[in-house]
């Protein structure tokens, strides 16, 4: 404990004197540095906390130092991450190669592996893209059809990615593919790392119903990928998939508590758009429904700390497993409401007639539904907690 | 704060169970239903039940209790609420302890509660006048005559009230209908002169009476608390209440959906068990959602109770109305995927949907508490 608290103070004292006034602002979502070989830094500021921190090994803190991650133990990087909100430090680097990737390699990858690409993670240089979701395979991923033949000295890869977000901009992706057609479906998938400027990869973005995207469709058209980029075993690659996949249902459920921009409540808009009268909002409907979100969006939050609670005594509980599914949902509850609330300024898509906070809520509203489809859709986190909680018989 | 619980609870838990499990399954409240039993509860289990502390849990030491807190007292509503145990426990170790303990004089406290701990003397509180909680919207009357109190009024869905030894009555000393000042808590013998006490049978086969108060004379010493400052004591002893019977509420829930999903492995249909059937796997599984947010509102309230009164309001409202929801949900739920034999009475199911109706209506419905809750947010 007492060396918990040295940590926390030397912390404190380093993040003071190394994080520049500027990186302690909130921030656009223009300003966040993704890394890779196109990344570009939004700042000289921006660019000098983000080398600090990597010297440190504190863009991936608890990864170990000798492919040149942190070191830190879990409590450390809690007391990390802690400090860094004290003083609002941003991000220095943003990344699924640090979210989802890196752990997986970590876990699964070989040593060649590992020295290869973790360190190009932490210090920034790659930016990877995720390839799961198929034209063809959404919840039912395993039917996926990118197809990896066996070439002798390597694989050749044909099919495509949906859902790879910002793929046109990522050095590199991760792909989940058909390895043998004729075992069962999850027993032919292995896990890939494929190198984007290699010949035959291409992209095309995919304009949503909130407007642009950074989702784009990857193609594969006769790619020739090196068999040493393949992590784990032949034909086990659902494993990974399914360890990645648990990290990205985590990041979907704190989804929105990181935002760029300050997002309108419901309870602040009502004091905004609202009539009230005697102190009360006027609308006996919407009153109601505000309290109702209220009250949900309390009992949301103190499972979240109850799932963290657990985790630290040690018990394995239930809360985790339904939180992706109540998040969620109740973010398409939230902007539901929002609109009620604002009513025909709740409705505005572009220009100057409206703020910038009334679009922002017009689109998080459109975007939040795919916030119950991407990461396994709702109708797939029933599944999973009837099977998993419930242990309900499987036909 | 704590939104786990700690060994000693657990163990407190365990205890409950085996116990609740052993003496006062569902069969029993079953036969109290059948046998028309006039007190509604056995005393035998009552006398049990405080020989094993759950009378003292809430209780300062220094009066005969254990001093362990709500988050103790919240395990052992919570079996209750499995096996549906009729007892005292709430209106008396509760409720009357409660009031006794917020605001009962130094005097009160040595006689009374040393006896609701060990279970000998009961307690019920007659509160409400309609039939909607309205805990402000008193009519019952008392007067101060020289050193006496004389009281007037009638009182409906006292819980308890037949069976209690001594009851705490709301009533006003001064202001106006609806005012919370000018409250007053009176303590009255059940069966003192003037006090007209009528069970009422409700459907969870538990125990309410309909209370008339003509001309009731007791002396000054039994007011409990301030004249015309009931409501500070009553609010908070109204949210402890709140809390703890959320805690049964949470007991009514988990052991009927248990049963259901019990239900659901077993029964075959199309040749398949119903389990398999997403619809039903869906619905269950959404349950099983509502439960661990329900799960850890109850668990924030009954701590509040203890390290935070002044956030109990918001607290006691939120688990009160969530748990309505959830009980709600589950035993109509667990009614309909049972299918026919849901609806009959030889099936246990039907005494939870019963038991669930009526803990809604106790100490305040969603529209009450959605109303508060509201009005603390300051909308």
């Amino acid at each position: 404990m007492e060396d918990l608290e040295q940590f926390r103070l030397e912390t404190r004292e380093w993040l003071e004197a190394n994080c520049p006034e500027s990186q302690r602002q909130p921030m656009q979502r223009e300003e966040q540095y993704w890394g890779g070989r196109r990344g570009k830094f939004p700042s000289e500021d921006a660019k000098v906390w983000f080398e600090r921190m990597r010297d440190k090994g504190w863009t991936a803190p608890e990864w170990p130092t000798q492919y040149g991650g942190g070191g830190l133990t879990p409590q450390q990087g809690r007391i990390l991450k802690e400090e860094m909100k004290r003083i609002n430090a941003r991000t220095p680097v943003y990344g699924i190669g640090i979210w989802m990737l890196g752990p997986a390699v970590l876990e699964y990858g070989n040593e060649e592996q590992k020295q290869k690409h973790i360190r190009a993670i932490v210090n920034g240089e790659t930016r990877w893209a995720q390839g799961y979701s198929e034209p063809g395979a959404g919840s039912d991923l395993a039917s996926l059809q990118c197809k990896a033949e066996d070439k002798g000295d390597h694989f050749l890869v044909n099919g495509s990615k949906i859902w790879t977000t910002a793929a046109d901009k990522c050095d590199w992706i991760f792909c989940l593919v058909r390895t043998d057609p004729d075992v069962k479906k999850q027993e032919g998938i292995s896990f890939l790392l494929i190198d984007m400027d290699d010949p035959g990869v291409s992209t095309s973005p995919i304009p949503l119903i909130s407007g642009e995207s950074e989702f784009c469709q990857t193609f594969f058209d006769n790619v020739k990928v090196p068999k040493e980029n393949l992590v784990g075993e032949l034909n086990k690659g659902w494993s990974v998939a399914k360890a990645l996949l648990v990290h990205e249902r985590k990041l979907m459920a704190e989804l929105g508590s990181d935002s760029p921009r300050p997002i309108l409540v419901p309870n602040a808009a009502a004091r905004l758009y609202l009539e009230f009268e005697d102190g009360k909002i006027a609308d006996p409907r919407l009153r109601s429904d505000l309290v109702d979100y209220d009250m949900r969006m309390q009992a949301v939050a103190l499972t979240h700390f109850r799932t963290f609670e657990e985790k630290a005594a040690g018990i394995r509980s239930a809360a985790a497993l339904v939180m992706k599914y109540v998040g969620t949902e109740a973010e398409k509850t939230k902007s539901e409401l929002l609109l009620a609330i604002m009513g025909s300024r709740g409705l505005g898509w572009e220009g100057d007639a409206f703020t910038d906070q009334e679009i922002d809520t017009a689109r998080l509203w459109a975007m939040s539904k795919a916030m119950t489809i991407a990461g396994g859709s709702s109708e797939i986190q029933l599944n999973l907690i009837a099977k998993n909680v419930l242990e309900l018989p499987q036909s | 704060m704590a939104l786990v619980l700690t060994e000693e609870q657990r163990l407190l838990q365990d205890t409950a169970k085996n116990f609740l499990e052993s003496n006062a399954p569902v069969g029993a409240l079953r036969k109290l239903r059948d046998d028309h039993d006039p007190l509604g509860y056995s005393p035998d289990l009552w006398r049990q039940m405080a020989e094993m502390g759950w009378a003292s849990i809430i209780l300062p030491e220094a009066y005969g209790g254990l001093d362990f807190g709500f988050l103790g007292l919240g395990v052992v509503l919570e079996e209750s609420g499995r096996t549906l145990a009729a007892s005292p426990l709430f209106a008396s170790g509760v409720l009357g302890a409660s009031t006794i303990i917020l605001g009962g004089s130094e005097e009160q406290k040595q006689t009374l509660l040393p006896a609701i701990a060990g279970g000998e003397l009961t307690l019920a509180l007659a509160l409400e006048e309609s039939n909607h909680h309205r805990p402000t919207h008193i009519n019952t009357t008392a007067t101060v005559q020289g050193d006496e109190v004389v009281l007037n009024g009638s009182k409906c869905f006292v819980l308890d009230g037949h069976s209690a030894d001594q009851l705490i009555v709301v009533a006003r000393t001064s202001g106006a209908e609806r005012d919370s000042e000018g409250l007053t808590l009176v303590l009255v013998d059940r069966t003192a002169d003037g006090v007209t006490c009528q069970r009422t049978i409700l459907m969870d086969s538990r125990n309410a009476a309909d209370i008339q108060f003509a001309n009731v004379t007791v002396p000054a010493g039994n007011i409990i608390g301030q004249i015309d400052q009931g409501w500070a004591v009553l609010e908070p002893v109204l949210d402890r209440g709140r809390v703890a019977i959320a805690a049964e509420m949470m007991g009514i829930a988990l052991e009927a959906f248990d049963r259901t999903s019990e239900y659901l492995k077993e029964r075959e249909q199309f040749g398949a068990v119903i389990g398999t059937f997403q619809a039903l796997q869906h619905r269950s599984a959404h349950i099983q959602s509502e439960i661990e947010l329900c799960r850890s509102v109850l668990l924030q309230a009954l701590s509040t109770v203890d390290d935070a009164p002044s956030e109990l309001p918001l607290l006691a409202s939120l688990a009160k109305t969530r748990l309505n929801e959830l009980v709600k949900l589950v035993t109509n739920e667990a009614v309909q995927m049972h299918g026919g034999i849901g609806v009959t009475d030889e099936l246990d199911i039907g005494f939870f949907l019963k038991r669930a109706r009526v803990t809604m209506q106790i100490l305040g419905d969603s529209g009450y508490h959605k109303d508060r809750y509201a009005t603390l947010c300051g909308y």
